[in-house]
């Protein structure tokens, strides 16, 4: 085409031929990109097929998109837990928040909890969701997978060297779909074995925390964190609210009113907010009740110990 | 005799309606497709002002100008805007026009329902404008709608629900009328065979808008009883699957986006005879090979939604069927070479576009087929990769070849030459500022960035600060077409032009026999001599 651009143009005197038509040459242009096809098709299908076989796995990880976090579930090792944007980049991805991204370590790459896995082992990935469909991406592992409300898809990877591979949700999933990364390191056995052992014990530790009595301050203190990483993003970081979509915690008739009303609320969900119940920790769910009541401009001056969520919890799981 | 003959006289004359009330009322083919035109390009603007927005924000790392959640409305509206708004009624105007001229009808076979289909559009872009201003915001799922995330929508979900209706009843009025004139109203001799290009484009891609549009409208009237209804159509846990949305929603959707291009093809194989002076090459092949194009483009539906946890055997099938679409849309980029090769080539500005056309969108062609590999699909997927791969058969292809379709034509419709000087300076600035914009982001992808987000890890920032100074160029550039086609139509140049305006043209197409402008009513008589690209001479 170069060619005849430069060759065939009427200012070089170039006369135009007539010619509209060559069947030949049109079968020999047809057939050549059929056979080009066909040789990409054959080894595009024998890697699709080797893809899709999930069979045979060494282990099973549960992955469950929430807006706008990842939750992960080990089904042969009792391990579960949320992970979600890591509390610096959640500063610095605020409109006007000032601080410069390239300041953050792995700015929105980064997560609170990672996913750790072993290295050399097959793993099988059980892929759903709890609001609307999101994808789980890797871009090192060389694919990703929709989570898609009530079905469950599958996926599988090996990994051989040891690192950390980081990714992103890849499917729109509504205000937040840019932060909600997701961290996998990956581990050699003997390690992995010990990053398992700790995680045990951590759950132990922390159990036995909601356990003790805490003060109103130590609970406000420690809710003020536990509010920005988990209610932020809709009801604001003032309280203020998305009118029409996320309602105002500031001046709510619920926050203001009886706790229980307001804890059973957060532990059940309600329309679009998830059931943070099975999400936070007895003593994180007691220090954010206490801290949305007694700031964002509300001064009821109560507060819950993590026993008492407990025993709500325990409640709400017997009916 | 006489008398009669004195009355079709009269008729010849009758001119449109005084004042701004012809606007209103008009039921001419040529009144209604200024209308879609003017209407068109303005949405063009209200569409790139919203990209504009979405590159500024992306322009650096970090969150400074918007709300994530206004972000995802801009996406959504942008994409909306640009598809209903501004390529699709583009190219209807363009059907208006010239159609009627093309194949030597007088008008168009519905001339009131034409009218109206109009009217429905404005109403319907209208409607989808006003959800920018209601509570909650205009819809943020992203054009293609999908549940269970756009049934989060606030106040503006039903009101952006009857948008859709109505600009689907506008394309489906519109389609019938374009179907309905090009079977009726060709003029004797004009068999099928000999129509031109840019005619069988648009009876094809009729077709595929009648039988699409009632799918996307069955489609989203299911969501609307889903959020108001209590109905489960998308819902597992009422028995239903928001994956049955994708596949309604894409067997639209694919043909959707064909109905955008194959107008496309249909003007690039008008230009680009003519200005190499040569018949085209492979006439038939290329009736053929929109037909087939059109065909498959039923039944590869499902590429968009590999990763959505398909059976493996699902999977292979339609990544067969979307690498078969290579074959046809290849035979095209060759008759279009084939039709320059040993042609006598002039480099006015649309075919300049036109030749920009073939380049670029063999680039999009390209990448569309490493996409369609499945296994590959499953790391490009959702990526900046396919935001690039969409807007490279979609800005330099289907908007190129608007942009060159006006330029070919405004000489004919209004008598005067455009600026050539201003009108290549538009192409320079536009062809270099739209690779700027565009290329970086197949990188952008390959690197692992997910499209549609407003903020990204600080690796992907230099590309996207490119990108975001190609999209601003670019998006400029524009005006200077704004200012060519408002300056053609207050007189261009000076110079009158002739009624072939290109040299040797009337060879190609009947509208070039008629004289520059062409009266108010054309072909009352049907023309005696039917041009065609497949007959000698």
């Amino acid at each position: 085409m170069f060619y005849s651009i430069y060759h065939h143009r009427k200012s070089k005197g170039h006369k135009a031929e007539q010619f509209h038509e060559n069947t030949t040459v049109e079968i020999i242009w047809t057939i050549i990109p059929t056979v080009i096809l066909v040789s990409m098709a054959i080894p595009a299908t024998k890697t699709l097929l080797e893809l899709d076989d999930v069979q045979n796995a060494d282990m099973s990880i549960k992955v469950t998109g929430w807006q706008w976090k990842w939750e992960y579930e080990y089904l042969d090792y009792d391990i579960h837990f949320f992970s979600s944007l890591d509390e610096a980049s959640n500063r610095a991805r605020q409109v006007g928040s000032g601080i410069d991204p390239r300041s953050v370590p792995h700015y929105l790459l980064n997560v609170d909890k990672p996913l750790v896995v072993p290295t050399k082992k097959k793993i099988r990935f059980l892929f759903t969701s709890a609001d609307v469909i999101h994808a789980w991406w890797v871009p090192a592992l060389g694919w990703k997978k929709d989570a898609v409300p009530g079905f469950i898809n599958e996926a599988w990877t090996s990994i051989e060297k040891p690192g950390t591979y980081r990714g992103q949700c890849a499917e729109l999933c509504g205000k937040d779909h840019a932060f909600m990364p997701i961290v996998l390191i990956a581990m050699d056995e003997p390690d992995f074995n010990a990053w398992v052992e700790n995680h045990h014990a951590a759950v132990l530790a922390e159990a036995n925390a909601a356990d003790k009595d805490w003060s109103s301050a130590a609970l406000i203190a420690k809710g003020e964190i536990v509010y920005t990483n988990n209610c932020a993003s809709c009801h604001m970081a003032d309280g203020a609210g998305m009118p029409g979509t996320f309602p105002a915690l500031t001046s709510s008739p619920i926050v203001n009113g009886d706790i229980d009303t307001q804890v059973k609320l957060m532990l059940q969900g309600k329309g679009m907010m998830p059931a943070f119940g099975q999400m936070l920790s007895a003593v994180d769910f007691a220090a954010v009740a206490t801290y949305i009541r007694n700031n964002l401009g509300n001064k009821v001056g109560d507060s819950i110990q993590p026993s008492a969520i407990q025993s709500m919890q325990a409640e709400l799981a017997g009916k | 005799m006489s008398a009669v003959t004195a009355g079709q006289v009269d008729h010849h004359d009758h001119g449109p309606a005084r004042g701004w009330l012809r606007w209103i009322i008009t039921t001419n083919h040529k009144d209604i497709g200024t209308l879609y035109l003017v209407f068109s390009l303005a949405m063009f603007f209200v569409g790139g002002a919203m990209a504009l927005i979405i590159r500024a924000e992306l322009f650096q790392p970090g969150m400074q100008l918007v709300e994530p959640q206004f972000f995802n409305s801009m996406v959504t509206m942008h994409a909306l805007v640009m598809v209903f708004g501004a390529v699709m009624p583009a190219f209807v105007g363009l059907a208006n026009w010239m159609i009627p001229m093309m194949i030597g009808a007088p008008d168009m076979a519905l001339p009131r329902m034409n009218n109206m289909s109009f009217w429905l559009l404005v109403a319907g872009v209208l409607l989808l404008a006003s959800t920018l201003f209601m509570e909650g915001g205009a819809p943020a799922a992203g054009w293609t709608l999908y549940p269970p995330l756009v049934l989060q929508t606030g106040k503006a979900l039903p009101f952006a629900i009857f948008s859709v209706h109505l600009l689907g009843i506008s394309s489906i009025m519109g389609s019938i009328n374009i179907v309905a004139t090009i079977f009726n109203m060709r003029a004797p001799g004009m068999t099928l065979m000999k129509m031109p290009l840019f005619v069988w484009t648009w009876l094809i891609t009729g077709f595929l808008l009648i039988a699409i549009m009632p799918v996307f409208a069955g489609a989203v009237t299911m969501l609307l009883t889903d959020r108001f209804f209590d109905t489960s159509f998308f819902d597992a846990a009422g028995g239903g699957d928001p994956v049955l949305y994708e596949h309604i929603f894409w067997f639209f959707g694919h043909p959707e986006v064909y109905v955008m291009i194959l107008p496309t093809f249909g003007v690039a194989s008008t230009i680009i005879p003519v200005i190499a002076r040569k018949p085209l090459f492979g006439y038939s092949s290329m009736v053929y090979a929109t037909a087939s194009i059109a065909f498959l483009s039923f039944i590869v539906w499902a590429h968009h939604m590999f990763t959505v946890g398909m059976p493996t055997a699902g999977e292979i099938y339609f990544m067969y069927a979307t690498m078969l679409i290579a074959i046809p849309t290849g035979v095209k980029v060759f008759n279009w070479t084939a039709t320059m090769w040993k042609g006598s080539m002039t480099f006015e500005t649309p075919m300049l576009f036109a030749i920009a056309f073939v380049v670029l969108f063999t680039i999009g062609g390209f990448t569309g087929l490493m996409m369609s590999l499945a296994p590959l699909d499953f790391q490009y997927h959702d990526t900046y990769f396919i935001v690039a791969h969409f807007h490279y058969t979609l800005v330099p292809a289907s908007i190129f070849m608007l942009e060159a379709a006006a330029y070919f034509w405004l000489p004919k419709w209004t008598g005067n030459m455009y600026d050539e000087r201003l009108g290549k300076l538009h192409f320079w600035l536009s062809a270099i500022s739209v690779n700027i914009l565009f290329f970086p982001q197949h990188f952008l992808g390959l690197a692992g960035m997910p499209r549609r987000i407003p903020d990204y890890a600080v690796q992907f920032a230099d590309w996207n600060m490119i990108s975001s100074i190609g999209g601003f160029i670019f998006g400029f550039s524009q005006l200077i077409f704004l200012y060519i086609v408002i300056k053609t139509i207050r007189g261009g140049t000076g110079e009158k032009v002739s009624n072939e305006v290109w040299e040797g043209a009337a060879k190609h197409s009947l509208e070039w026999t008629l004289p520059s402008p062409p009266p108010y009513h054309t072909f009352t008589m049907p023309p005696k001599i039917i041009p065609s690209e497949h007959l000698e001479g």
